[in-house]
């Protein structure tokens, strides 16, 4: 075997990485996730060039779904400058030669994101994948997915509920930050991927449809548009979400987003936007208003 | 100011990668070649063909030269790239008395049919550094070489038969797995088929799979088996043609086997609730007629023996259950997987600016409500 024998398969890798039958059968599960809100569809995860726990389910589930015509946003932490969002959209780049990448979030077809919703409203023509590193919700009150999977089967969720209040016993609140529980159309407990608090609302009766993939775990699951997600909390212990204490954007002064605490170089802590498609749009609006 | 500009991301990622690519060739020694690993670091590629679940030593030391040693890394370039390839279909279950064997061994009975053959192993050398290795060449290696031509490999037949023929060990049930369980293809389910376990320990961490099976013979477990016999050699890989429907060897790989001999009644007892820790156990009345040892089995790609006799204890400990963490299936086919294990552990170094804001928010409003508290006090 020469060399040039080795390098070859590099050349021909498939359209969107993964070979057809992986992307149908993907898309098969993703359709059983969408008909099941919330429910965890077990699915055969490959293993992709990024790493696990690097959002490979959300990827595979991309790459199942991208086509000719597509407009491509990755987000991560917010942001389309993470270095790991960088790296998932080269990827995409790299093997969907008929799709194309925006930083736009009104642009895109399909957003992939780790973490976070975009501030602005998604359409009912845009798709959001979510990468999930945990999906099972359960998961810190029970560890047997043997176990959990039954608990949901048996919509059996007092283990959780009594592990709520047992927070708000020790710690005064429900003290879980982020990937906080929610309750999907009345029927199953879903962990949110985590993003923060702040976004949940936006999976409440959205016009977008959400998909989650969780690469290692092995597991699809989805929100389809108007479904009913209600965060889990007690009435005398509300859900609230992150308090910025009136703080906003130092860059486009924004108070109504999600912010990113900074440590400026003189040791000065001030506030900017998670979203930064959000935040560039605004200063953009702010410019041409100024001229 | 702190703000990371849009096209930041890129250019950094770009610069790291060709400082990965150049700091390979920046010395002055001659550029490593395929065939090099492939001949003189076999047992590296050995170990990732094992953990890739990927037999091709070629594209494995390719993968090994391109992660610059790190195994892991390597593992998970041909996993990726084992991503790619369409799923043709199963070959035939091999049959590893058909192995040409390198080398043999039982650690159960002194002499075996057959005989035992120690063949190529570091198991009885003293671990010195060999210093002339440094300044090795050519030209000094014809001296090093055997002076009397080794024997040819053979065919054995295998020392559980003589086991099973005296009744001390349970004849071999057909599986009732018509087609195996593909790990690769499905997500596990629990209580996982016993072909789901096989293949999830034969693509385990060569370290992982040690670790655990240590601590199952240590003491949290209860699986210390007798090898059998270790078997070191190629065996043919047979598929069925899709015309015809005659087997078809379709070429070799080299396989080192282990069949670990565990008393049964040393052994915890089936699904078991009693803890593990200490206790031989009894004797059950309704086991007395029935044989005494069971077998756990290893089986993995290449030279790799020491993962080879973990794979055999672990698959012995997940049968019995129990208490021990090696008798949870969840616990031990969860983590034995490298590129699964690294890559969520490695996945830390992302940024979590959002996820630890929302952190900082809780912590926060905790502190707060405990100063609220002690001021009414």
């Amino acid at each position: 075997m020469a060399l040039q024998d080795l390098i070859a398969p590099q050349e021909s890798y498939n359209y969107a990485f993964l070979d057809e039958g992986s992307k149908k059968e993907i898309r098969r599960s993703l359709l059983k996730a969408v008909a099941v809100p919330g429910y965890q569809v077990p699915f055969g995860s490959r293993e992709l060039p990024i790493g696990r726990g690097w959002g490979t389910g959300g990827l595979q589930i991309t790459l199942s779904l991208i086509g000719k015509g597509d407009i491509i946003k990755v987000i991560d932490q917010g942001t389309d400058a993470g270095v790991n969002a960088v790296n998932i959209r080269r990827l995409i780049e790299r093997t969907t030669p008929d799709v194309t990448t925006t930083l736009e979030t009104a642009e895109a077809t399909v957003i992939q994101t780790r973490h976070r919703i975009p501030e602005e409203r998604l359409r009912a023509d845009q798709t959001l994948v979510f990468q999930v590193p945990l999906p099972e919700p359960l998961r810190l009150v029970e560890r047997s997915e043997n176990q959990t999977r039954r608990m949901h089967a048996d919509k059996n969720y007092s283990r959780m509920w009594v592990a709520l209040y047992e927070e708000v016993v020790k710690h005064g609140l429900i003290a879980r930050a982020t990937s906080y529980p929610v309750l999907v159309n009345g029927r199953y407990i879903m962990a949110t991927s985590p993003i923060p608090r702040w976004d949940i609302d936006k999976l409440h009766q959205s016009d977008h449809l959400s998909l989650f993939g969780a690469g290692r775990e092995k597991r699809l699951y989805a929100v389809p548009p108007r479904t009913e997600v209600i965060p889990l909390a007690f009435e005398d212990y509300p859900f609230t979400v992150e308090n910025f204490h009136g703080m906003g954007c130092a860059r486009c002064g924004s108070t109504n987003t999600y912010l990113d605490e900074i440590i400026t170089d003189d040791g000065q802590k001030i506030f900017m936007c998670s979203d930064t498609a959000w935040c560039d749009g605004r200063v953009a609006r702010q410019s041409k208003e100024a001229i | 100011m702190g703000y990371v500009a849009v096209k930041g991301g890129l250019s950094a990622i770009q610069a790291a990668e060709s400082l990965v690519q150049r700091g390979r060739l920046e010395g002055q020694s001659p550029l490593l070649q395929i065939e090099q690993i492939v001949e003189q670091q076999r047992l590296v590629v050995d170990q990732i063909m094992g953990e890739a679940g990927l037999y091709d030593e070629k594209l494995a030391a390719l993968a090994f030269k391109q992660a610059e040693g790190d195994i892991t890394e390597a593992v998970f370039l041909l996993r990726a790239y084992k991503s790619t390839l369409e799923r043709v279909g199963y070959s035939l279950p091999i049959d590893t008395e058909k192995m040409v064997v390198f080398r043999r061994i039982s650690s159960a009975f002194k002499s075996i049919p057959g005989g035992q053959l120690l063949g190529r192993t570091r198991d009885y050398t003293q671990r010195l550094l060999d210093y002339a290795l440094l300044t090795e060449t050519k030209q000094n290696q014809a001296a090093v070489a055997l002076e009397e031509k080794a024997a040819p490999p053979r065919r054995f037949s295998r020392v559980s038969d003589v086991l099973r023929g005296d009744g001390l060990l349970a004849p071999l049930e057909p599986s009732n797995e018509k087609e195996p369980f593909d790990v690769t293809r499905e997500s596990l389910k629990f209580p996982a088929p016993r072909s789901a376990v096989l293949q999830t320990l034969a693509r385990g961490e060569s370290g992982a799979m040690v670790a655990f099976g240590y601590s199952s013979m240590r003491g949290y477990g209860a699986v210390h088996p007798t090898i059998s016999e270790l078997r070191y050699g190629k065996a043919p890989v047979e598929f069925q043609h899709p015309i015809t429907g005659n087997p078809v060897r379709i070429g070799y790989v080299r396989l080192t086997e282990v069949e670990g001999i565990s008393h049964a009644y040393n052994s915890e007892g089936k699904g078991g609730e009693e803890t593990t820790m200490g206790n031989a156990g009894e004797e059950r009345d309704d086991e007395k007629a029935k044989p005494l040892f069971e077998l756990g089995y290893g089986l993995v790609y290449g030279q790799n023996e020491r993962k080879a006799i973990s794979m055999a204890i672990l698959d012995k400990a997940l049968e019995l259950g129990g208490n021990s963490p090696t008798g949870d299936q969840e616990f031990v086919l969860y983590h034995v997987d490298s590129v699964e294990s690294s890559g969520y552990v490695e996945h830390l170094k992302l940024p979590h600016y959002v996820t630890f804001q929302s952190n900082l928010d809780r912590a926060r409003e905790e502190r707060r409500l405990a100063f609220e508290k002690e001021m009414q006090k």
